[in-house]
C-alpha cells in the first residue's frame, strides 16, 4: 500500500536576518502508513515543530520533499487537523463556536448537522456540557480537549499533534492519552504525535521515531507491537520498559558506570532513576505519574 | 449566591471618589471665606453652584451640545480612519515605514497650532472642528489596534494558515477580534483626547460650546461661570469615557479581566 505521509531527504534551514542561518533538519526520511499512529521523541530544540510545520504546509523544506497521499506539500491543504502544544483558543468565541471556526474561518456556512457534529465531538471529549463556556472559564486540560474535537471538525485525514498534552499536569496527562487513544480507535486517522515524554510515544503509537540533536534526523524506529487496546496495564508489560530503555539510550547514550544497567523489571520499581532524564525533560513527573497509576 | 454589587465594591469604586470631593468641598469654602480669596483668583464652590444655576438650562444644553457633537463625530471619524489605517499597516511592512513617520509627525504637533489653519482652510461649521477632535483623537487608536493585532499569537495565526483562510478572514476572524483589548484601551483615551480636541477648536473659532463658553465667561471676568462650565466638561469627559467602557462591558466582555482577577 502507498505511504500516506511520506519524507524524502527532508531538510530545512532556518534562516534570519540576524543570526546565521541554522540547520534544524537533514535527511529525514520517514513514512507513514494510513491510520498508522506514530510518535515522534528527541531531544528538545531538536526541530520536533518543524516537522509539523512541514507536514501542515506552513513551512517549506529547504531540501527534500514531503508528501501526503502521494503529492507533494507546498502550502497548507486544510486536509490536517493540528493539535498545538497551547490550546489555542479563541477567547471571544464560546466552546461551541470554538469547534465550529474551522468552518467559519474557511468561509463556510455552518448549518445544523455542523453544530450537530460539533455537539457530537465535544460529548466525545466530554466536554458536552460546556457548549457555551467561554474557553477562560475551562481548565487547562479542558481546553485541550476543546482543541481536539476543533481538529476533528473537518474530519481530516492526517492529525498532527505538537506536544499536545505537555502543558497539563501529570495526572490528566495520561488520562488524556487514553482518552486520546479511544477517538483514534473510534474515528481511525494518521497521528504523528510529537512529545518529549519517552513512556507517552510508547504507551500510545504503533511505531516511535527518534529524533538526534540538531540538525536533526531520524536515528531510530522503533514498532511498538505493545497490545491494543493499550490500557494502564500496558505499562507493567515487560516490552513496555525494554522499548523506553532503547529509546532513552538513543537519547541519552548508553548508562555510563556509575550508573545501574538496569533492566527492565529495576526500572519499573524505580522511576526516574535516570536523573539525566530528570534534568533534560521539563516536565519529567509525567513518567512517574503513568507508573503510579497503573 | 453573591451579590450583584457588594458593599465593598459601592464602598470601593463608587462612593469612595463622592466621599473625598464632599470631604474637600467645605475645606474650599472654608478657605475662600476665610481667607478672602477673591472669585477673579479662586471662586468658593457657593458661588460656583450660583453661577451654574444663574444661566439657563436650556443655554448650557446648547453648549454642552455642541461640545459633545463635534466631539462624538470627531471620536467616530478617528475610529474610521485608524481601523483601516493600522489593518494597512499590519498587512504591509512596507506601509507601516512609509506612514508611521507621518503619523507620529503629525501626532507631535501641537493642535493648537495647527487649529487655525484648518479653521481657515475648511471655514466655519462642524466641519473643521470634527476635524480637529478627530486628528488629536486618532493616534492612540492607531497605536492600540496595530499593536494588539501584531501581538496575536503565532499559533493562532498558524490555525489560520493551516486552514487555508483569505488575508481578509485572517485579519476580520482572528487578528482584530484578539485586539479589542487593546483597541478599547485606545478608544479610552480617545475619547478624552476628542472633548480636547473640541475645546480646542472652540477657543479658535465658535458661537457655542462648552470650550466657548469659558473663554467668554472669563473675558467677561465671569470666573465662577467659567469655573461652572469646566467643572460641566470634565463631567462630560468622564461620563463619556464610562460609556465608553459600558460598550466594552456590553458588547465585548470577554475581553475584560474576570473581576477577581482586577
Amino acid at each position: 500500500m502507498k505511504p500516506h505521509v511520506e519524507f524524502i531527504e527532508v531538510g530545512h534551514c532556518y534562516r534570519s536576518r540576524r543570526k546565521a542561518p541554522v540547520q534544524s533538519l537533514l535527511g529525514v526520511n520517514l513514512s507513514i502508513a494510513r491510520h498508522e499512529f506514530v510518535a515522534v521523541v528527541g531531544p528538545s530544540g531538536c526541530g520536533k515543530s518543524t516537522l509539523l510545520r512541514l507536514l501542515s504546509g506552513l513551512t517549506r523544506p529547504t531540501q527534500g520533499e514531503v508528501r501526503m497521499f502521494g503529492h507533494p506539500v507546498r502550502e497548507p491543504g486544510g486536509e490536517v487537523g493540528i493539535v498545538f502544544q497551547k490550546p489555542t483558543l479563541l477567547p471571544w468565541l464560546n466552546v461551541l463556536d470554538n469547534v465550529l471556526f474551522p468552518l467559519r474561518h474557511q468561509g463556510r456556512v455552518v448549518g445544523r448537522q455542523d453544530r450537530t457534529r460539533a455537539r457530537e465531538l465535544l460529548d466525545t471529549v466530554g466536554l458536552g456540557d460546556f457548549i457555551a463556556s467561554r474557553p477562560d472559564e475551562l481548565s487547562g486540560g479542558m481546553q485541550q480537549r476543546v482543541g481536539i474535537a476543533r481538529a476533528l471538525l473537518l474530519d481530516p485525514e492526517v492529525l498532527i499533534m505538537d506536544e499536545p498534552f505537555s502543558a497539563l499536569d501529570a495526572l490528566s496527562r495520561e488520562q488524556m492519552g487514553f482518552e486520546l487513544l479511544r477517538i483514534w480507535g473510534e474515528r481511525p486517522k494518521t497521528v504523528l504525535f510529537i512529545t518529549h515524554s519517552i513512556s507517552e510515544a510508547v504507551l500510545l503509537a504503533d511505531r516511535v521515531l527518534v529524533m538526534s540533536p540538531r540538525p536533526a534526523s531520524i536515528v531510530d524506529s522503533l514498532d511498538i507491537d505493545l497490545p491494543r487496546p493499550r490500557t494502564p496495564a500496558t505499562i507493567d508489560l515487560p516490552a513496555f520498559n525494554v522499548h523506553t530503555q532503547r529509546i532513552r539510550r538513543h537519547i541519552f547514550g548508553p548508562p555510563g558506570p556509575g550508573e545501574s544497567n538496569v533492566t527492565a523489571g529495576a526500572l519499573t520499581e524505580s522511576p526516574l532513576a535516570n536523573t539525566r532524564q530528570a534534568a533534560d525533560s521539563p516536565r519529567p513527573a509525567t513518567h512517574q505519574a503513568i507508573r503510579h497509576a497503573s | 449566591m453573591k451579590p450583584l454589587v457588594s458593599l465593598r465594591d459601592v464602598l470601593g469604586q463608587r462612593l469612595l471618589p463622592i466621599l473625598a470631593l464632599l470631604a474637600i468641598l467645605p475645606l474650599w469654602e472654608l478657605a475662600c471665606r476665610l481667607f478672602g480669596v477673591p472669585d477673579y483668583v479662586l471662586p468658593a464652590p457657593t458661588a460656583i453652584l450660583e453661577a451654574f444655576l444663574n444661566v439657563d438650562g436650556q443655554r448650557w444644553m446648547g453648549h454642552l451640545w455642541a461640545t459633545v457633537r463635534v466631539a462624538l463625530m470627531g471620536f467616530a471619524l478617528a475610529i474610521l480612519v485608524s481601523l483601516p489605517l493600522a489593518i494597512l499597516m499590519v498587512r504591509s511592512v512596507f506601509l507601516t515605514r512609509t506612514l508611521f513617520p507621518f503619523l507620529v509627525v503629525i501626532q507631535s504637533t501641537p493642535i493648537v497650532a495647527v487649529a487655525p489653519l484648518i479653521i481657515v482652510i475648511l471655514g466655519a461649521g462642524d466641519a473643521p472642528r470634527t476635524v480637529i477632535a478627530c486628528l488629536i483623537a486618532f493616534f492612540p487608536i492607531v497605536v492600540a489596534t496595530t499593536t494588539g493585532m501584531l501581538a496575536t499569537p503565532r499559533e493562532m495565526l498558524e490555525l489560520s494558515r493551516s486552514l487555508k483562510a483569505s488575508p481578509a478572514r485572517e485579519i476580520w476572524q482572528v487578528r482584530l477580534p484578539y485586539a479589542v483589548p487593546h483597541i478599547f484601551s485606545g478608544l479610552k483615551v480617545a475619547i478624552t483626547l476628542a472633548i480636547i480636541g473640541a475645546v480646542i477648536a472652540e477657543f479658535v473659532a465658535a458661537e457655542q460650546g462648552l470650550g466657548y463658553f469659558v473663554q467668554f465667561s472669563t473675558s467677561y471676568f465671569r470666573i465662577p461661570q467659567a469655573f461652572a462650565a469646566l467643572f460641566f466638561l470634565s463631567a462630560v469627559s468622564l461620563l463619556l469615557f464610562k460609556a465608553v467602557q459600558l460598550v466594552q462591558q456590553t458588547f465585548f466582555g470577554w475581553s475584560l479581566p474576570a473581576d477577581d482577577e482586577r
